[in-house]
């Protein structure tokens, strides 16, 4: 009886819904995935696959000569380590602020109630009113194209992101916690690191990655406060549209390099970011 | 190990005056439990003893130093939480030294006194696995551990017990109770379940409305409350309350229930000071209500007869409800002899033990009292 019921549970009716699922499901990975693919399979292939009818679905001849051209001639690789020590560093310094000025916020309601609106207020000014004043003030200082204004500049502009996000996360710790290691003999200090940030941490990773991808893809910034030292990966797109036509095997190819980065950090903070830390510390 | 010392505290948040002039003196070593019913304030007043709050007015002393405006890490006390807040992130060895290892003791010190602790708790087997691999007791007695393993000069206890069923508990009650026969520590204890309040304490507070209402040793609260709220929040099932008049003859006070209903007697000699005619209520517990044998009844007592409405067994007693001058009462009858509901009754009431209050004011009339 059970088994003819399970039969019936299995019978045509969601045979078919299980294929239309299935379907969905292929569409979308096939949305996802089929520009990457394009973008990758581009980059190494020979400039005369670019655009025929019908088109090259893999290269009969793969060639590395658009990753040479864009790392070097077009400066992709100091584009990259700039990039990357532009992304890390600002990162860094908006999470652990970010982090910090959240826990203030969420702990002792600093600033009543209007400083975390007004923290995110930061981000209802349109980027173009403040590019210029921040171009000059950089001029003056003498922050214009350097690797320390460009990551003054991303910190800052990302500091809303981390402080909301870690503010929503520590307002949901229990609270118990740090008091339990106010009493153990703590200072609040020491609670904030021992105790708090790590059970914030996969709070803290989640707002690492978006302030990461979120400056390794800034595009308009990079572009008004940087020359030829401190210039990003992204600024160097522009480079490959040119009176000659478009370079489309060093673009993809430094789009593919670009890529990269935010592959492996992804990959990287996964687990904390589906780990929950805080199981088991409280009731059942 | 040190008195505390409290006296005219206030505490509010915003527009909720959560505790209003407490003044309390805890002798050394004595077992307090603070009780009454959510919102008392018990909490609050408990937090603002470790420092996790601070008073608005008033003054506490742990051990003859007044504390007021040190940091919790500096007054020597440890608490444990009703979510028990144990570390997770730590294993059972990391939360009972993360205390010792913030002040700085010496490693095998602490090898040594967090070896013990666990011992002593049998937690030892656990001191290398997470707090989300133990079972809701195990975690109690880490968050015990963690109290204990630096031998504060007061433990604190925020309702330790209220997230255990109910055989863990009782348990969980009992090695409360021996462990501070073993180490002898000040200890105030808030719950606001009453049979914890009378099991564990040498001393009950009972708060209402953020004011104590009354304390002293659990059966003097039980026996002699000051008030209404006391008596019917102390003991279980609760007392019963008839209202009544009272009135005096040449040698004898008589309590005249409402509603038509019988003429009491009360022993000679109680209620000397309560004037003819004035409105009271009659207290008595179920233990003090009986069913009547053949036998008149004994000196101090009144025979009543009523019918029985609802019988509620325990095991070993049974409880039936019955109806007093139009009132719900309660008499405590044997397990077997309990009868069933509709049938008629003859209930002997204990008046030595009964409380009379006034309703006005809900306070106990002085000379009612024992």
């Amino acid at each position: 009886m059970a088994a003819r019921v399970a039969s019936l549970a299995h019978g045509p009716r969601s045979l078919r819904a299980s294929a239309a699922r299935a379907l969905t499901i292929g569409l979308f990975v096939v949305f996802v995935l089929v520009p990457l693919y394009w973008v990758i399979i581009t980059s190494i292939k020979p400039s005369s696959d670019y655009l025929t009818t019908p088109p090259v679905w893999f290269p009969a001849k793969p060639t590395i000569v658009h990753y040479t051209a864009a790392l070097f001639s077009y400066r992709g690789l100091q584009g990259l380590i700039n990039s990357l020590i532009i992304a890390s560093a600002a990162t860094l310094l908006s999470t652990l602020m970010g982090t910090m000025m959240a826990y203030s916020l969420a702990r002792f309601n600093t600033g009543g109630r209007h400083l975390a609106l007004w923290v995110i207020s930061q981000r209802f000014l349109p980027p173009v009113a403040i590019v210029l004043p921040i171009f000059l003030l950089f001029r003056a200082w003498g922050l214009y194209d350097t690797l320390i204004g460009l990551i003054l500049a991303y910190s800052f502009m990302t500091l809303p992101l981390s402080v909301w996000m870690m503010y929503a996360y520590f307002r949901q710790l229990p609270k118990s916690l740090e008091e339990a290691a106010l009493v153990d003999g703590l200072s609040r200090w020491q609670a904030f690191w021992m105790v708090a940030i790590p059970i914030a941490a996969p709070g803290v990773a989640a707002a690492a990655v978006f302030v990461f991808i979120a400056v390794w893809t800034e595009f308009f910034f990079a572009l008004i406060l940087t020359s030829r030292y401190a210039f990003t990966l992204p600024t160097i797109f522009r480079a490959f549209m040119g009176f000659q036509g478009a370079q489309y095997g060093e673009a993809c190819a430094l789009a593919t390099v670009s890529l990269a980065p935010s592959i492996v950090l992804g990959m990287l903070v996964q687990r904390h970011l589906v780990r929950g830390l805080t199981l088991g510390a409280l009731r059942g | 190990m040190a008195s505390v010392k409290i006296g005219a505290l206030h505490k509010s948040y915003g527009s909720v005056h959560a505790v209003r002039g407490v003044d309390l003196d805890i002798p050394d070593g004595e077992f307090t439990v603070l009780v009454g019913p959510s919102g008392c304030g018990k909490s609050t007043l408990l937090r603002t003893i470790a420092g996790l709050e601070d008073a608005d007015a008033g003054d506490i002393a742990i051990g003859g130093e007044v504390v007021n405006g040190m940091r919790p890490r500096d007054r020597d006390v440890a608490m444990v939480f009703q979510d028990y807040a144990l570390y997770p992130h730590m294993t059972v060895f990391g939360n009972i030294s993360l205390s010792l290892r913030a002040r700085r003791m010496p490693k095998s010190e602490i090898e040594e006194r967090v070896k013990r602790t666990a011992a002593m708790l049998g937690v030892g087997p656990l001191l290398g696995r997470y707090p989300r691999q133990l079972s809701g007791g195990q975690r109690q007695r880490v968050a015990i551990g963690r109290a204990i393993v630096r031998n504060p000069r007061v433990f604190l206890f925020d309702e330790p017990l209220s997230n255990l069923d109910a055989q863990l508990r009782d348990e969980m009650r009992g090695e409360i109770k021996r462990l501070h026969q073993e180490i002898s520590t000040t200890m105030i204890y808030v719950t606001h379940d009453q049979v914890e309040a009378m099991t564990l304490a040498d001393r009950i507070v009972l708060l209402r409305d953020g004011v104590i209402e009354q304390q002293g040793a659990p059966l003097d609260l039980f026996e002699q409350p000051a008030s209404l709220f006391v008596a019917g929040f102390l003991g279980s099932p609760r007392m019963s309350f008839i209202r009544g008049r009272l009135e005096r003859t040449a040698d004898a006070a008589l309590v005249k229930l409402s509603n038509g209903g019988p003429s009491l007697a009360l022993p000679s000699g109680r209620a000397r000071d309560v004037g003819d005619g004035a409105e009271v209520i009659l207290g008595f517990r179920p233990e003090h209500a009986g069913r009547a044998n053949a036998s008149p009844p004994a000196d101090g007592r009144a025979r009543i007869e009523s019918r029985i409405e609802l019988v509620q067994p325990t095991g070993s007693r049974s409880y039936a409800t019955f109806s007093l001058a139009g009132q719900p009462a309660m008499a405590e009858l044997q397990a077997h002899d309990a009868g069933r509901a509709g049938e008629p009754i003859h209930v002997d009431i204990n008046l030595r033990s009964a409380v009379l209050f006034d309703p006005g004011t809900g306070k106990a009339l002085q000379d009612s009292r024992r």
